[in-house]
């Protein structure tokens, strides 16, 4: 089989771009703003419960997250957050509840595979990625921030 | 309730931000190469100082989206090499998403065997 050339690839993109349905634009921008804009609102409703009780912010952010993330496990297991994550888009996706039902969802659907294999290796499917790359540009930001900056 | 106000618009505005990644991004982009990406630019916003006047206006609005997460082991980073030296840089990430991470592996462990997967309709 011959390779196609440079031109001929172009051609074919193009062609494939004019026949692939958009998606609604903005309806979505208008569902995600809706979803995230709630999910983050019932996470402030937390935190201030938190801070109202005496927790200090630092500690009271880390528990909030702790709370959204039950909460997203909870609505993944039973199957509601999927419906919610259809209409949201990345609105559902985002938050961190968003992060639960990326690990909560694989781990449930790989059970048949097997304990090890399976749910432990397939949990990590999304959550793997993002904390691969959350760790790597967070070291090189930091050791750049400190030598640049200094202690500040 | 100002604060819950400003945590939805940040909240909201911020996924607005990752639709369009989603939506209007070039090549093939799913929606964990947008959270990969949200990772990653919170983390760099975080180092420039640019994400904490965020996190000071929306609170949960910006903390719970994934670019907190990036915040969160910049800032972390930091902290730790302030109170324990460079050891603290490799140490700082994980000590302040420590809670987060394991709260998510272990209730997606009990969920999965609890649980089983609802029929997809």
């Amino acid at each position: 089989m011959t390779k196609a050339s440079k031109k001929e690839q172009q051609h074919f993109e193009r062609l494939l771009r004019k026949h692939r349905p958009n998606p609604p634009v903005l309806r979505n921008t208008v569902t995600a703003f809706i979803t995230g804009g709630t999910i983050t609102a019932l996470a402030q409703l937390v935190m201030n419960f938190f801070l109202a009780r005496g927790v200090k912010p630092l500690e009271a952010t880390a528990f909030t997250s702790a709370v959204m993330i039950f909460a997203g496990s909870f609505l993944t297991a039973i199957g509601v957050y999927d419906l919610i994550g259809r209409w949201g888009g990345m609105g559902a996706a985002l938050p961190i509840t968003g992060f639960a039902n990326a690990v909560v969802s694989p781990a449930l659907e790989y059970k048949r595979e097997g304990y090890v294999l399976g749910l432990g290796a397939k949990m990590f499917v999304v959550a793997g990625p993002v904390i691969v790359f959350g760790v790597v540009t967070a070291f090189v930001v930091s050791l750049l921030r400190l030598l640049l900056w200094g202690v500040g | 309730m100002i604060t819950v106000f400003w945590a939805f618009i940040v909240g909201g505005g911020l996924c607005v931000l990752a639709q369009l990644a989603l939506d209007l991004g070039v090549g093939k982009v799913t929606p964990a190469h947008v959270l990969v990406g949200a990772v990653v630019v919170g983390a760099i916003l975080s180092g420039l100082g640019l994400y904490s006047p965020l996190v000071a206006l929306g609170g949960a609005g910006a903390t719970i989206p994934i670019l907190g997460f990036g915040h969160a082991l910049v800032q972390g980073s930091l902290r730790d090499f302030t109170l324990r030296g460079w050891v603290g840089l490799l140490t700082g990430g994980f000590t302040a998403t420590a809670l987060g991470l394991s709260t998510v592996v272990i209730l997606g462990f009990l969920a999965a065997l609890l649980f089983n997967p609802k029929r997809k309709y």
